[in-house]
């Protein structure tokens, strides 16, 4: 196959390793070393893509990251699709499938083509909303066709094979960037001994060395960079990182560094022997120090019809050329405002082609460049640009005038040139993205018409990030960083010998940002600032009149710089056409911030290992295994996996959840049942000041609780509201046994030590969490007693082993803690036992338990039997704005103890005082098979007009197989005091329950059954 | 992610190990029942929020479990120093170069606060 534009020689790529690949369809060839961008103009593929908004055609502006047209979807099945790959950063390889990723239904004749055409004088900024603004109820309707047209590229629908590792790396200086900067950087930094991570987002190390026409030590450029390379490799204390991208730069240099390790390989990281490779890697770089050789883009100029495929960079035309053997055309014409424009010319010339001439603006071009170009009678036109790049689907002719810099107009007629691409450069831009990531304005500097970075701690800039550009002073300035980095981590400097590089005499540059039209910019053909975003010098001229004058606003209204692109290209355009429509300078007008990521992040990068089972850590209790093996559904309460429900297989079929909790609960009524409680949080307090500390951080009173006895207490924060609770037992007099929430431990245990540490480390005392240590089964039903006294020797009569009691004894011959608390309202006895013998005690007692009807239940049941009862759930029932009082708990706050303790002042503050806050109480829906929503608001008058004032929510709400109806907890404003009260539930599907107000204890309101 | 120097442990660690306590040198007034209810409200819900310098609480929640005291410039988010409970910064508003030493620190405006 052909590759019309391909030069016979020169370049880097390999000629003996050709390579197919497709692109929107259509098979291709081109060869190892290729990236997808310049195969594709190779093979004279001028468009690329669909633009954002007006779908014009568009084709390759550059060659590297700053690429904002050629973004294309990835991948010949479902599940290797990879959306926003930038064409000019995707190495080619064998197979390589490509689409477009703008340009629904085709990138070649597109519906919304139409649109642009039809519409584009009239789609100014602001344009979708507002013209389909009204009626708002159709935004959404309009939105989805409109991104289908506008394509953004897309996620695949199959789960992706690869994997992804995160690998955490510390070192003393990290390069970033590979080109003169940063390896005369990392050599330095290097030969003193520091650890050095070197990493370059290119195929190869070497940046602009790599396309270079200088010579160094009178040899190519490249084979420096090769020397370089070879004795950095050679190093133990230099990992070289190359085709990896420091995306982000965050808080106290850490870094992340993706690197793309087989992308260049295949769509699928390839297998060896047996084992898939990792796709790409997130290193989490703690760094020493940082040195940003990020080096400079080079800016476009703003010129009607800019984005007509045909119109590249001019460094990008000179890269094509000598790294890749790609002539992106025949017949060229510059624009340009500096000397380093001239090297396309050169280049273009030297493959045989043909520069039809070359528009500088400036009135007298003299550098040493430019004489050659002179010399080799290349026609130069002195104070000119080109104003209009005509062509539709390319380029096919330049108009050039001379123009008024100063006075932002054409002073002259225009002459149209016959070309078919057109070169431009405006200068340079230092890639400041990283050191903008932390937040950092960046200083203009007009020596360099450009941005350089305001640096933070540890980190230094070194050649074209801060705006040194010529090659000797770029390689001294990379060894100078290197060296002062390495010398700031405690490292002597050693010596490096840099290469003679003959210098160039350059001459000055002008600014020239937006190229003047004859006509107006708001009636000239679209002048392109951010090719990615379709936003038009006019589309900012126009957001300017409207008033925005900051330029974040401006930025906002117009979408420059916004999504992938990050304004590599547009931005400082942008500022200079923003600055002249207001009449300030660059500086005035200011930057936006520029984000992470640089450029787009694979998912799975981001993610790591850190998917599927190994999303979250999964925390198991003793007696996992045999839930599983006995039908149990999970909940997840945390970390944890606790059984839900236990489903029975009854008649062939599996009970639903609604049968299986109503067997369970019916069988803990009038039976016994287990519950697997160990997930509770467990925290061992002791030393002498212990209880005095439980005084102060429980409401009740502690101080006469003898061991052997345990009781319920309610933890408040110093609001005054509640956060916790869950039953402590005296185990010695100095020693107490906490227990929490489930959700609650950790956070409880941090909050002990938080008013220990901070507040009163002059009481001796001592935390330590056992949650994991003691696994809890708690066995309940009035059979309960009848059970433990088969596999005990305790004494469990009543009297002496009373409600609210524990004993230490043996169970199941293991020794254990029993607990006579109780969380259901029936009798029940929590046994405590070392975590590894409780699947033992478990099975021991099913072995008993048969008999007495013993039936495993989960959190489900659990939940509705504690409802019955009217015992909160901390979390659940409260959710911070609840106090004692507010849940009826009188009688577990102990006003009168000497210590002020956490929570009691907030409770006479008169917000908290207040008698009508909501408050817990029960509801019992008029009709008994209404189960009401938890969450429901609750309203007095429903005849209200909307909106009605809401007094209160449902806090826990289920069905009751005892009480055979639907029952809940709520909390309603003043609701004490309303008892018998109807309250009404409207829904949202327009029904509306009623519900009387009762005592939220459903069952058993004396508390017998606990008692027998 | 920050880089925080455990005073404790005396290591740098990751975030990560690490939950942040809001800001430091909040003391509870030693007797609540002498407070007026604003000057309550002030204790439990007022905050500083300032631009440049300020004094943390942190705990180092997955390491040793020690509450300390981190001076963390708000703009540049660059860690002053770190300090251990009943200590006093160094570090200050008043003091951005630091003051010579925290016994010279105690006998500065920023009594207040933690009492051990």
């Amino acid at each position: 196959m052909s590759q019309p534009n391909r030069l016979t020689q020169g370049g880097r790529i390999d000629r003996r390793q050709p390579l197919s690949f497709t692109f929107n369809g259509q098979a291709y060839q081109g060869y190892a070393g290729d990236t997808l961008a310049s195969a594709l103009l190779a093979n004279g593929v001028d468009i690329v893509n669909r633009s954002f908004k007006y779908s014009r055609p568009r084709g390759v502006v550059a060659a590297g990251a700053e690429e904002p047209n050629a973004i294309v979807q990835l991948g010949s099945t479902e599940a290797a699709q990879v959306p926003n790959v930038r064409a000019t950063q995707q190495a080619l390889f064998d197979g390589l499938t490509a689409r477009s990723t703008n340009g629904w239904p085709s990138v070649q004749r597109d519906l919304m083509g139409l649109v642009g055409k039809l519409g584009g004088q009239f789609m100014p900024p602001g344009f979708y909303y507002k013209t389909f603004m009204a009626p708002a109820s159709l935004w959404m309707t309009y939105e989805k066709y409109i991104r289908k047209s506008a394509g953004l590229g897309r996620s695949p629908a199959e789960a992706d094979p690869d994997i992804y590792d995160h690998l955490h790396r510390h070192c003393d200086v990290l390069v970033i960037g590979a080109g003169p900067a940063g390896l005369a950087a990392a050599l330095a930094a290097a030969r003193s001994g520091a650890r050095v991570i070197l990493a370059d987002e290119q195929e190869e190390l070497g940046g602009s060395l790599l396309d270079s026409r200088e010579l160094l030590d009178d040899e190519p450029a490249g084979e420096w960079v090769a020397a370089a390379v070879a004795e950095l490799a050679g190093r133990d204390n230099v990992t070289l990182l190359p085709r990896t991208t420091a995306n982000g730069y965050h808080d106290h240099n850490f870094v992340t560094l993706h690197e793309r390790c087989t992308e260049h390989l295949g769509e699928v990281a390839p297998r060896v022997t047996g084992r898939r490779q990792v796709r790409s890697r997130m290193h989490r770089v703690r760094a020493g120090r940082v040195v940003l050789a990020t080096g400079a883009h080079e800016r476009p100029l703003v010129y009607a019809g800019n984005d007509v495929p045909g119109n590249l960079l001019a460094g990008a035309v000179s890269t094509y050329i000598r790294r890749y053997g790609v002539v992106p055309g025949h017949k060229l014409v510059l624009s340009t405002s500096n000397d380093h424009g001239y090297r396309a010319a050169l280049d273009w010339q030297e493959a045989g082609r043909e520069v039809v001439a070359i528009a500088d603006a400036r009135p007298s071009p003299d550098g040493e460049w430019v004489e050659q170009a002179r010399a080799r009678g290349i026609r130069i036109i002195p104070g000119s640009a080109v104003i209009e790049a005509r062509g539709e689907s390319r380029v096919n002719a330049a108009r050039v005038a001379k123009i008024d810099l100063d006075g932002f107009r054409v002073a002259g007629a225009a002459e149209t040139l016959t070309c078919d691409t057109i070169a431009s450069s405006g200068g340079y831009s230092p890639v400041i993205h990283l050191a903008s990531h932390t937040g950092a304005r960046p200083t203009w500097n007009d020596d360099i018409l450009g941005f350089v970075p305001t640096l933070v701690k540890g980190v230094s800039a070194a050649g074209g990030a801060q705006g040194v550009y010529a090659t000797a002073e770029v390689l001294a300035d990379g060894v100078e960083a290197g060296s002062r980095a390495a010398s700031e981590a405690g490292f002597a400097a050693a010596s490096v010998s840099l290469p003679q590089v003959a210098a160039r005499r350059d001459g000055a540059a002008v600014a020239l940002y937006q190229v003047p039209h004859e006509k107006p910019t708001l009636r000239a053909p679209k002048q392109f600032v951010d090719l990615q975003n379709d936003v038009t010098a006019a589309g900012i001229e126009l957001a300017t009149r409207e008033g925005f004058e900051s330029i974040e606003h401006v930025k906002r209204y117009t979408a420059m710089g916004f999504g992938t692109d990050q304004g590599k290209l547009g931005n400082i355009n942008g500022m200079a056409i923003a600055a002249r429509c207001l009449g300030r300078s660059i500086p005035e007008v200011g930057t936006t911030v520029f984000r992470p990521n640089y450029t787009p992040v694979t998912f799975g990068a981001i993610v790591g290992r850190h998917c599927r089972e190994l999303f979250d850590p999964e925390r198991y209790t003793a007696m996992h295994q045999w839930h599983v093996e006995h039908g149990a559904e999970f909940e997840d309460v945390g970390q944890w996996k606790r059984p839900w429900y236990f489903p029975k297989t009854v008649n062939g079929k599996i009970e639903t959840m609604h049968e299986a909790v109503a067997r369970e609960c019916l069988a803990v009524r009038e039976a016994v049942g287990i519950l697997d409680a160990s997930t509770l949080g467990k925290i061992d307090i002791q030393g002498p000041d212990a209880r005095e500390f439980l005084g102060r951080v429980y409401t009740n009173k502690w101080a006469k609780l003898a061991p052997g006895r345990v009781r319920y207490g309610l933890m408040c924060k110093d609001d005054g509201m509640v956060f916790d609770d869950g039953t402590t037992s005296c185990l010695g007099e100095n020693h107490f046994l906490m227990t929490t929430t489930t959700g609650g431990a950790a956070t409880v245990l941090e909050w002990l030590e938080l008013w220990h540490q901070t507040e009163w480390p002059e009481l001796e005392v001592y935390f330590n969490s056992v949650t994991d240590h003691w696994a809890t089964m708690t066995i309940t039903g009035p059979e309960a007693r009848k059970l433990l006294a088969e596999v005990t020797d305790m004494d469990l009569d009543k009297e002496s082993f009373k409600f609210m009691d524990w004993r230490e004894g043996v169970v199941a011959g293991v020794p254990a803690r029993v607990f006579r608390i109780s969380f259901t309202g029936e009798l029940a006895f929590e046994i405590n036992v070392q975590a590894n013998y409780a699947l033992h005690v478990w099975e021991t007692l099913f072995a008993h338990g048969e008999k007495y009807g013993l039936t495993p239940y989960g959190t489900e049941t659990m939940h509705v039997l504690r409802a019955e009862k009217g015992f909160i759930i901390a979390g659940q029932d409260t959710d911070g704005s609840v106090t004692p009082e507010d849940l009826g708990m009188h009688w577990a706050i102990g006003y009168d103890k000497p210590f002020s303790w956490i929570g009691q002042r907030a409770l006479s503050r008169p917000d908290t005082a207040r008698t009508d806050r909501k408050q817990l109480v029960g509801l019992k829906p008029k009709d008994p098979k209404v189960v009401l929503e938890e969450g429901a608001q609750i309203v007095f008058d429903p005849k209200h007009a909307i909106p009605m004032p809401m007094v209160g929510h449902v806090t826990s709400s289920y069905y009751s197989p005892t009480l055979d109806s639907g029952f809940a907890l709520a909390v309603v404003k003043g609701g004490q005091q309303k008892m018998g009260e109807t309250v009404y539930l409207p829904m949202a599907d327009g029904q509306v329950h009623e519900a009387e107000i009762v005592s939220p204890i459903f069952l058993d309101p004396k508390g017998e059954r606990q008692n027998v | 992610m920050f880089y925080i120097h455990c005073p404790y442990c005396g290591e740098h660690r990751e975030e990560e190990e690490f939950h942040p306590k809001g800001q430091a040198h909040i003391a509870r007034p030693e007797d609540p029942d002498a407070c007026s209810d604003e000057a309550w409200g002030d204790y439990l819900f007022f905050r500083d929020n300032p631009r440049g310098i300020h004094h943390e609480l942190w705990v180092h929640a997955v390491g040793c479990r020690k509450f300390f005291n981190v001076t963390r410039n708000t703009v540049t988010y660059e860690i002053l120093e770190t300090y251990k409970m009943g200590e006093q910064p160094t570090v200050t508003a008043e003091h951005p170069e630091g003051r010579p030493s925290r016994d010279a620190a105690d006998q500065g405006t920023l009594h207040e606060g933690v009492r051990a």
